[in-house]
């Protein structure tokens, strides 16, 4: 009754072709976005903006950039962690060299350099397939990590070897260090994973969105059908650096306040990240945001729940976490391999014909 | 001369401990199309366990109970029933719901499965490093290093030849037994099994527990040469490299795989920062111990370039593509 596209007449090709076909959708997205720009920030405090919704939003970003390459273009990668901790770095080298740049334009910096390293390191995946390019993946995730733990030049020499953000402003607002109001690290966070959010749509949509997908539904019929493997492969690795790298650098410069490439960037990143897309849906847009949730979320509330209420040692409630949250993915796994992304589906399916089942 | 024979040696000694890694890999790839990326936790879990009834820990509660302490030839096989059940709870409660979903589906369900074990290792062990005591030899092989100066370790020498019996032993197993011919067939074809009467549900059990006790064996030389801690499951890692340069679904290439990439690794952290300083030292000032701490991406690096000239690894099968 409420969910129906009955009566929405598309009179051209402009409405056939919308994101958003059904006004139900439109309207739903714009009042999440109303919540999400106004709503939010009224509740807004330290603890919110640093456990909850600031790693909520970058992770979702990692997530998209992730579910570019894996969900749309099928090439399976473990390295999300290194290409996060080139984000990072090269985002902390462009600060500290030209202190005067927006944090805007250090943000397309780092997303830039870690689409040149995602490049070098997607060439393998024309020859490599399948879980031989998922191991060949792990060389970029280690010998990165390796390489700015070993190289000063990316620390800038410093005794510790830990990198930490100076105070910067974007528009005039100061986005970093702890002297930042966390609604405005907030609404910096959100305005990127939003325009981020809705390139990606649109991209996957479009021309280069089919090509990934035609690549990785079938390669070889794909190449038979006039997709170039070579540039189509090599997009998918090089956008999807690009958005994991404007994550990686939201999450050193807004959310942590500092990093150590082996600590912060480590191979369980990786797996997260990977976790959120697949427990999500592994290609769609929506998937990545529920599954950046659920993982960001599940700890804390586990950790509220055993600690809390069940008065367990801290110790014992971790690794009684880790249990749990392995799992989870696992009946997760079983249960919906397709994501939480296709568990909604489902709900609209009901929604359109409910409250009559046929 | 005498140094560099020394780093060869001990970089096939590492690389058969390597091996023995991958080897637990390629038996559950090969039977059950699954990559068991728990492996490096189940050697964990497994050494964990053997410990704990050797020094009679209660479970839970990490408390060692002399009374309880059981001699080596009944705690051994007790873990090796562990295990089974361990593998009789995957089957039943992972596999038998995954089959047919697609392999990256089964690969994180693994990954979650690592973290589940992870986790329950150290409720019911407890997480300190613990040490394993089953009276393998320590130090050095004295009539080597009086003879002719080259200092081997003997617990290497001892993980050298379990892996070359434990191999033998699979060998024999796969290729003269009922069950190893089963196994062969399942791992050719599933359905072409299941038509001539193999029971996929009971080979899947067997496989998880010859897994199992590869995991065991792992985790007893590991843990015997560096203590039984939470980074024996990330000797996972170090064997994926091997696993892809020699193949996922050869035996044989876990063992030569293993050794390339131990070698590799060795003469890579003792001559490859000399050998960047000589090619680039003309025009740079590189400090020779730029390339230490190699070996946690050499054998990635290795097994990449290799793999851009032979995409299915040393002794995989060819892979043939069709639309």
């Amino acid at each position: 009754m409420l969910y129906r596209e009955s009566g929405q007449f598309k009179t051209g090709y402009a409405a056939d072709q919308a994101v958003f076909p059904i006004l139900q959708d439109r309207w739903g997205m714009l009042v999440m976005l109303a919540v999400a720009f106004i709503g939010v920030p009224m509740i807004m405090d330290d603890y919110w903006a640093n456990a909850v919704f600031i790693p909520f939003l970058v992770y979702a970003l990692a997530a998209l950039g992730l579910n570019i390459l894996t969900g749309y273009c099928g090439q399976l990668s473990l390295g999300t962690g290194g290409f996060l901790a080139v984000g990072a770095y090269s985002s902390y080298k462009l600060m500290t060299a030209f202190p005067e740049l927006d944090m805007i334009l250090v943000l397309v910096g780092a997303g830039a350099s870690t689409a040149l390293v995602g490049l070098l390191f997607g060439l393998p995946s024309l020859r490599i397939k399948g879980f031989y390019l998922a191991v060949a993946t792990l060389a970029a995730q280690f010998f990165l990590i390796w390489l700015f733990y070993k190289v000063p030049w990316f620390y800038n020499y410093n005794a510790t070897g830990q990198i930490t953000v100076p105070p910067r402003e974007a528009l005039g607002f100061l986005v970093t260090t702890q002297n930042a109001t966390p609604i405005v690290k907030y609404l910096f966070v959100l305005s990127v994973v939003t325009v981020f959010a809705i390139a990606a749509k649109n991209m996957v949509r479009g021309r280069v969105g089919r090509m990934w997908m035609a690549i990785r539904d079938r390669d070889i019929a794909a190449e038979l059908i006039g997709i170039r493997p070579f540039k189509t492969k090599l997009m998918a690795f090089t956008v999807s650096s690009f958005y994991i790298g404007v994550a990686g650098a939201l999450i050193f410069s807004v959310w942590l306040g500092a990093a150590e490439s082996g600590e912060t960037f480590g191979i369980n990143e990786s797996f997260l990240v990977l976790f959120m897309v697949i427990v999500g849906g592994l290609g769609s847009i929506l998937g990545s945001f529920l599954g950046a949730g659920f993982i960001v979320l599940m700890p804390i509330g586990l950790k509220n729940v055993l600690v809390d209420w069940f008065g367990m040692s801290a110790v014992f409630a971790k690794h009684l976490e880790i249990t749990t949250f392995g799992v989870l993915i696992i009946f997760f796994l079983i249960v919906e391999p397709h994501g939480l992304a296709r568990l909604w589906q489902i709900i609209k399916e009901k929604l359109r014909l409910w409250p009559f089942p046929h | 001369m005498l140094f560099f024979m020394e780093t060869v040696i001990s970089g096939l000694l590492a690389g058969v401990m390597y091996s023995l890694v991958a080897l637990g890999f390629v038996l559950i790839f090969k039977a059950s199309g699954v990559f068991n990326f728990a492996q490096g936790v189940m050697a964990l879990f497994a050494a964990l366990t053997l410990v704990g009834l050797l020094s009679g820990t209660t479970p839970f509660t990490h408390i060692d109970n002399p009374a309880f302490a059981m001699p080596a030839w009944v705690a051994i096989p007790l873990t090796i029933v562990v295990m089974i059940v361990f593998a009789i709870l995957v089957e039943r409660f992972i596999l038998r719901h995954l089959v047919n979903q697609e392999q990256i589906i089964l690969f994180m369900s693994m990954v979650g499965l690592a973290y589940v074990l992870e986790g329950a290792g150290d409720i019911l062990w407890g997480s300190d490093v613990k040490v394993i005591d089953l009276g393998l030899p320590q130090g050095a092989w004295d009539w080597l290093l009086d003879g002719y100066g080259l200092y081997i370790e003997k617990i290497e020498l001892v993980a050298a030849g379990t892996a070359v019996v434990l191999v033998a032993f699979l060998a024999v197993f796969f290729q003269k037994t009922r069950i190893g011919r089963a196994l062969r067939a399942v791992a050719d074809d599933h359905q072409a099994a299941l038509s001539v009467g193999i029971s996929l549900r009971s080979i899947w059990i067997i496989v998880w527990s010859v897994a199992g006790v590869v995991a065991l064996v792992t985790g007893v030389v590991w843990g015997a040469k560096s203590g039984i801690q939470f980074s024996l499951s990330l000797i996972a890692l170090k064997a994926l490299p091997v696993l892809i340069l020699g193949g996922f679904e050869s035996i044989p290439g876990a063992i030569v795989g293993g050794l390339i990439i131990g070698v590799g690794e060795k003469l890579a952290e003792v001559y490859g920062g000399e050998i960047i300083v000589a090619i680039f030292g003309r025009w740079y000032e590189i400090d020779p111990g730029i390339f230490s701490a190699t070996e946690n991406w050499f054998a990635y690096v290795l097994a990449l370039v290799f793999l851009l000239f032979r995409p299915q690894g040393l002794f995989g099968e060819k892979i043939i593509e069709r639309v």
